[in-house]
């Protein structure tokens, strides 16, 4: 995956708190055993959502109402918002599987003070060019520059495009394996498989 | 001498492989047991194969599919085609990986969070995953058990490893006992309402006090089941003799030498005097059961209560308005099962309602055990009989109206009382209107066509006779 530094771009608001992932992607869909082209199945069953995501030209960034994609830990709901069109999600709060699954497909989860997000709201309405600046973690709207939170890990995956899984058994394969030795023999009842 | 660490931080602290660069950053976490099913894996497997890695330790991983499987009939073959190919997509891809699936017809399959407790891999002191944010319900053993995504799952099959951060400890004490006819399920459910929905957001939540040393196994699941419902990704009780004689024996559980050091090691995993970033306490002698209203699970009051004031949208998707008494609520369907509420003693309860009355006219009730071997247990007991005399329909186990993607599902507009976790919009069904509560409560409702408060209807049996 390619690194991210930024994302520019008109927002969509969705003025909503707790924004769930069965909201967000229905359960029927989870029968796709793919992760390509569910952008179809985003928000499926509230129209009136995709029919003012589309109306406003399917941009890049939606603000949200605090702890969006709270509940299932279903990935495909980041998958269907990045097809949908979305490459960072500006909130209060996160769902915190949510929130791993948008760093582990390049999404910017960028949580706000909840002060922040009723003006950002309004300038999303109002079709304000947005920039969600992960080198200065900032949302950029204008001369307006407001902070925002992003774990430090989080932002690195981003940021690099690395591939978490052979990047960590390249830097620490020798010291998972020596953690698996001091394991062993400390709790054996762990490894009565092997 | 020093203060004690909290029960996750002590199962956190043995299990870092690489510290943290810096305070705040995240350790790489070691993951003892990792469950798969079969929606949230195809991708996993699939990162496995574009980076041509092999599952590094296969025998600390078990499959078994639950979330897509029919539970009305269960003949070796999947109707719908999208499930059966799903199905069967995990098969070919734990053969492959050299995973131990448990197949659909086995005497094991069940709910991953139903199936692993009885078959003794979960423990205590383990890390422990799933894809699935139900999977804090092996906390209820004093693991470290939360759930992940599907990179993450793949990710882990690769290296055992994730990068995590460490949350801050948050104790739930539950002074008192609890009623009769309240349960472990109302106090989670009253403790989601007290904190809120993001309330235990950045928190593992330990659960202590009496009303928690005093529940049974199975009722400390349903307890833990729903931390993500607050918003924690962990919900935990130290184990202690109630867990270690729930487990002695189970079939995966460590045997003779192996058990006793096991247990050596289990019984100091507790809190001690350790000092929690954050208390909550809660009044279990004083809870009614609890019944949600809304479209999050932290919009739930007692049976007793009137319907508060919260956003016009929830009350318009659930057909209610302000001010509005819960009990009396018709109600269509009656659902008892899900990881939360599937379990023999659940079934018990349920069926300890009713009392020789019949399912209300126009009420279509489910029961759907969490596993096959709660089935079986059921049967054996005569409770199958008992619920179908009654008017209830008696499933095989899968996760079934939780998740509504299996061929059951609550129609449109139709109001639905559940054992289940969630009454998100659209949960049980395009349209469908959840009321969460506990199984006596839903076999109660289900018996007399509305929301009911179960003590009253078993005080009034009573009297009748």
């Amino acid at each position: 995956m390619s690194g991210v530094k930024q994302v520019t771009g008109q927002a969509f608001a969705l003025p909503l708190e707790d924004v769930d992932t069965d909201v967000i992607y229905p359960a029927l869909f989870l029968l796709h055993t793919e992760k390509r082209g569910l952008g179809r199945f985003a928000f499926h069953d509230r129209p009136a959502i995709r029919e003012a995501y589309a109306a406003a030209g399917s941009p890049p960034i939606l603000v949200a109402g605090a702890n969006f994609g709270c509940g299932s830990s279903r990935e495909h709901a980041v998958w269907a918002l990045a097809d949908f069109g979305l490459r960072a999600i500006v909130a209060p709060s996160f769902g915190e599987i949510f929130r791993s699954n948008c760093a582990n497909n390049g999404l910017i989860a960028a949580q706000v003070d909840e002060a922040a997000l009723a003006p950002l709201l309004c300038a999303a309405e109002a079709h304000a060019a947005f920039t969600v600046d992960l080198r200065s973690t900032e949302v950029i709207v204008g001369d307006t520059r407001t902070p925002f939170a992003v774990p430090e890990a989080d932002r690195e995956l981003v940021l690099e495009g690395w591939n978490t899984t052979t990047r960590m058994l390249a830097l620490h394969g020798a010291q998972i394996a020596q953690f698996e030795d001091r394991q062993r023999a400390r709790e054996p009842w762990l490894w009565t498989e092997e | 001498m020093s203060r004690s660490t909290t029960l996750y931080d002590r199962i956190w602290d043995e299990h870092v492989v690489v510290p943290a660069s810096e305070p705040g950053a995240p350790d790489l976490l070691y993951i003892d047991r990792h469950l798969l099913h079969e929606v949230s894996t195809p991708q996993s497997f699939e990162l496995l194969r574009e980076n041509g890695l092999a599952v590094r330790r296969p025998a600390t991983q078990l499959a078994v599919p639950d979330h897509a499987v029919p539970t009305r009939t269960r003949d070796g073959t999947i109707r719908e085609e999208m499930a059966r190919k799903q199905v069967a997509l995990l098969e070919r891809n734990c053969a492959e990986f050299g995973i131990e699936l448990l197949p659909l017809t086995d005497a094991r399959q069940g709910i991953v969070h139903v199936m692993s407790p009885e078959q003794g891999f979960t423990l205590p002191g383990l890390t422990f995953v799933c894809g699935d944010s139900h999977t804090a319900t092996h906390g209820a053993f004093g693991a470290l058990a939360f759930g992940i995504g599907a990179s993450e799952c793949g990710t882990v099959m690769a290296t055992q490893c994730l990068w995590q951060t460490r949350a801050r400890n948050l104790r739930v004490t539950y002074r008192g006992q609890l009623s009769p006819h309240v349960t472990t399920k109302d106090m989670i459910l009253a403790l989601i309402a007290k904190i809120g929905a993001s309330g235990g957001v950045g928190h593992a939540i330990e659960f202590a006090g009496e009303a928690v040393r005093s529940a049974s196994m199975e009722a400390r699941m349903t307890l833990c089941n729903m931390a993500i419902e607050a918003g924690s990704r962990v919900g935990m009780v130290a184990p202690d003799d109630t867990t270690f004689a729930y487990l002695a024996d189970r079939p995966r559980a460590p045997k003779g030498a192996m058990w006793d050091a096991a247990l050596a090691h289990w019984r100091t995993l507790n809190s001690g005097d350790a000092v929690f970033e954050r208390e909550v306490t809660i009044d279990a002698a004083a809870l009614a059961p609890q019944v949600s209203f809304g479209t999050s699970p932290d919009q739930t009051v007692g049976i007793d209560a009137v319907v508060p004031e919260v956003p016009a949208r929830a009350l318009e998707y659930m057909g209610l308005s302000t001010g509005q008494p819960l009990a009396g609520l018709p109600i269509d369907y009656a659902f008892i099962g899900s990881c939360t509420n599937s379990r023999i003693e659940d079934l018990r309860a349920a069926a300890g309602v009713i009392r020789g009355r019949h399912v209300a006219p126009g009420v279509t009730a489910m029961v759907v055990p969490g596993s096959t071997q709660v089935k079986k247990q059921a049967e054996a007991e005569g409770l199958d009989r008992l619920f179908l005399a009654a008017g209830f329909e008696w499933h095989n186990a899968g996760c079934s109206l939780c998740v509504a993607m299996n061929g059951d599902r609550v129609p449109e507009g139709k109001r639905s009382v559940s054992t289940s976790n969630r009454n998100f919009e659209g949960r049980q069904g395009a349209g469908a209107r959840t009321h969460l509560a506990s199984p006596a409560m839903v076999a109660a409702a289900a018996l007399n066509g509305k929301l009911v408060d179960v003590r009253e209807d078993q005080a009034a049996k009573e009297l009748v006779g």
